[in-house]
């Protein structure tokens, strides 16, 4: 608002008709560092804990056990994901006590610290649909045909119909994230057709179209991270100067408006469930503007 | 214009709303579509190619469906490799475990880790004796090839299998070709058969002609009603319809009811048939 967006922020390129390189300016000022800081964070994040899993299987060192979908740890943790535990209930089947203690501690984490964390910090497929989103930014790609971003609510429920109707665990027949992490591990088969699936349809049909829009298991994190202790706050967003960079590498871009703009809240919280806490916003900003912070923190600077 | 703003304002609401339902039904009706896809792919994709055994202590495949959730614990803890997670394309509900026997089969161990390893419940854990274990039926599927149905004494089967002479016998019969030598043919016996897979694995032959089968491939299975007369009467401690009426055999009057035996040099009586037309006129003129 006090300043002129920069020529290479979204606003900025589309005012003189140039390509358009969010986050050009944060590395400018802030130096290439602190500009990727979160996303640096967050490859590690996920790559390490992908290497935790492949460990075992590339040197024998058996830290963890299993995958995503249920593992153990150092042969006391037990990790189980809800979601497909859910749909295993829905199914009709009564787990033993292991994958409920363990769904348990993984449902405990994410309802406390972030629900849509596990998209972001850990899930595998996240690399593959943020190489397509940075790609399609890149070859300047419009269009395509998005759905709604409540179709993913709906899938859910009609997964766990599905289970109920079928007797069997429904979105694993088709799951991109377990098919990618279990083939990182196991060995892939013809499961790479439905991760290059994946990316073609967030590169060429729609933008941040999987993990958006469709992914069932991100809308299941984002239920359970509904009232999650780690948020991002705009605290300083009197100093934003429209550039428009952030709404450009959120994946939820909605998100962002209600605590920027003060659009139907007045705090500077974002607190909508869809956010996945990556923290790129906060990476690309120029002015600073974001920080990751608790849902408490409403303070504004 | 301005003359009624609770009109203009109303019907904006009105375009709002009637976007909004459109939208609501086009993310429900996608969805719908999508999962019905799933749905329906799953519920075709879930037969499984006959050998693909399914680890000891499995649920029946529609409850294992329910119950596995694809982690690959009970693959991590089969000491010998048996087991591997099926990828996209083998044709078994992907990420689900199981071992086809001609590869590797199943060593029977008696901690069973696998079933030990599951956290779900999809590997029963009601079995703790291994060979209680029902994974598969061995069938001696081809008896063209098996070379002791050739009459030879190959036994391989026999010999490897687990649980000798008891899920595997070699019965004794008559060579009916040479017409003076046994066949010992190697019989499996549903009781005691693990389906582990030993036996299939190791046929001498470039083809296994012995293999392990799903039940369902397998066996037969009698009507609920019928039962076997002989068992019958022993429960009984005798017939249950009484003694029965001994007609006479001619030719062997004076013996025993059913025994038919012809004693060394006895003839059994035989009357020579009469050249046609030495009694009865046909009429027939040519």
């Amino acid at each position: 608002m006090n300043t002129h967006a920069p020529a290479s922020s979204i606003r900025g390129a589309a005012r003189i008709g140039a390509v358009a390189r969010p986050g050009a300016e944060a590395v400018e000022v802030k130096g290439w560092l602190k500009a990727h800081k979160w996303l640096l964070l967050r490859r590690f994040s996920q790559l390490s804990i992908l290497l935790l899993f492949l460990i075992g299987p590339w040197f024998g060192l058996w830290l963890v056990k299993g995958n995503l979908s249920s593992s153990l740890t150092l042969g006391v943790l037990p990790l189980t994901d809800p979601f497909v535990l859910l749909q295993s209930i829905a199914a009709g089947h009564p787990p033993y006590r292991e994958a409920v203690l363990g769904g348990g501690i993984v449902l405990a984490f994410y309802l406390l610290l972030g629900g849509r964390l596990f998209c972001s910090w850990v899930c595998p497929i996240n690399i593959v649909t943020d190489a397509a989103a940075w790609l399609r930014r890149r070859l300047g790609i419009k269009g395509g045909k998005t759905p709604h971003a409540d179709t993913r609510y709906w899938l859910l429920g009609f997964t766990l119909v599905a289970s109920f109707a079928t007797g069997g665990i429904a979105w694993e027949w088709v799951n991109p994230v377990s098919m990618l992490h279990r083939g990182l591990i196991f060995g892939f088969g013809l499961s790479w057709g439905i991760v290059i699936g994946v990316f073609l349809y967030d590169l060429l049909l729609a933008s941040r179209g999987w993990c958006g829009h469709v992914c069932p298991m991100g809308a299941f994190y984002g239920l359970v991270g509904k009232t999650a202790l780690l948020r991002v706050t705009a605290d300083k967003r009197s100093t934003c100067n429209d550039c428009m960079d952030c709404f450009a590498v959120c994946p939820e871009p909605q998100v962002i408006r209600p605590a920027l703009k003060a659009v139907g809240q007045s705090h500077p919280v974002i607190l909508d469930k869809d956010c996945t806490s990556c923290g790129r916003c906060i990476d690309v900003c120029s002015k600073d503007v974001f920080r990751l912070t608790t849902r408490f923190d409403r303070s504004e600077s | 214009m301005n003359k009624h703003p609770e009109t203009s304002a109303s019907s904006k609401g009105a375009t709002a709303r009637r976007r909004f339902l459109k939208e609501m039904a086009g993310a429900a009706g996608g969805a719908c579509l999508l999962s019905l896809g799933v749905g329906l792919y799953g519920s075709e994709a879930s037969a499984r190619p006959a050998a693909a055994l399914r680890p000891p202590g499995a649920l029946e495949e529609s409850d294992f469906l329910a119950a596995c959730v694809r982690c690959g614990l009970c693959v991590r803890d089969c000491p010998f490799d048996t087991l591997k997670l099926s990828r996209l394309g083998d044709n078994v509900a992907t990420g689900t475990p199981y071992f086809e026997a001609r590869s590797i089969a199943c060593e029977m161990c008696d901690d069973i880790p696998c079933v030990k390893a599951c956290p779900t419940g999809a590997l029963d854990r009601e079995l703790t004796d291994i060979r209680k274990a029902r994974m598969g039926l061995a069938v001696l599927i081809d008896q063209e090839t098996c070379l002791n149905f050739l009459g030879l004494r190959c036994d391989v089967c026999y010999r490897v299998c687990p649980a000798i002479d008891e899920a595997i016998t070699l019965e004794l019969v008559h060579n009916p070709r040479s017409d003076r030598h046994a066949m010992l043919l190697p019989t499996v016996h549903s009781d005691a058969c693990t389906g582990c897979g030993k036996c299939e694995k190791s046929c001498v032959l470039p083809e296994a002609a012995i293999k392990v089968l799903p039940f369902k491939l397998a066996q037969g299975k009698s009507a609920e009603h019928y039962r076997k007369g002989w068992e019958e009467k022993e429960a009984a401690g005798g017939s249950l319809i009484g003694e029965q009426e001994q007609l006479p055999m001619r030719g062997l009057e004076g013996r025993a009811y059913g025994d038919t035996r012809v004693d060394q040099g006895q003839t059994p009586p035989y009357t020579p048939p009469k050249a046609p037309g030495s009694d009865l006129d046909s009429g027939w003129k040519p």
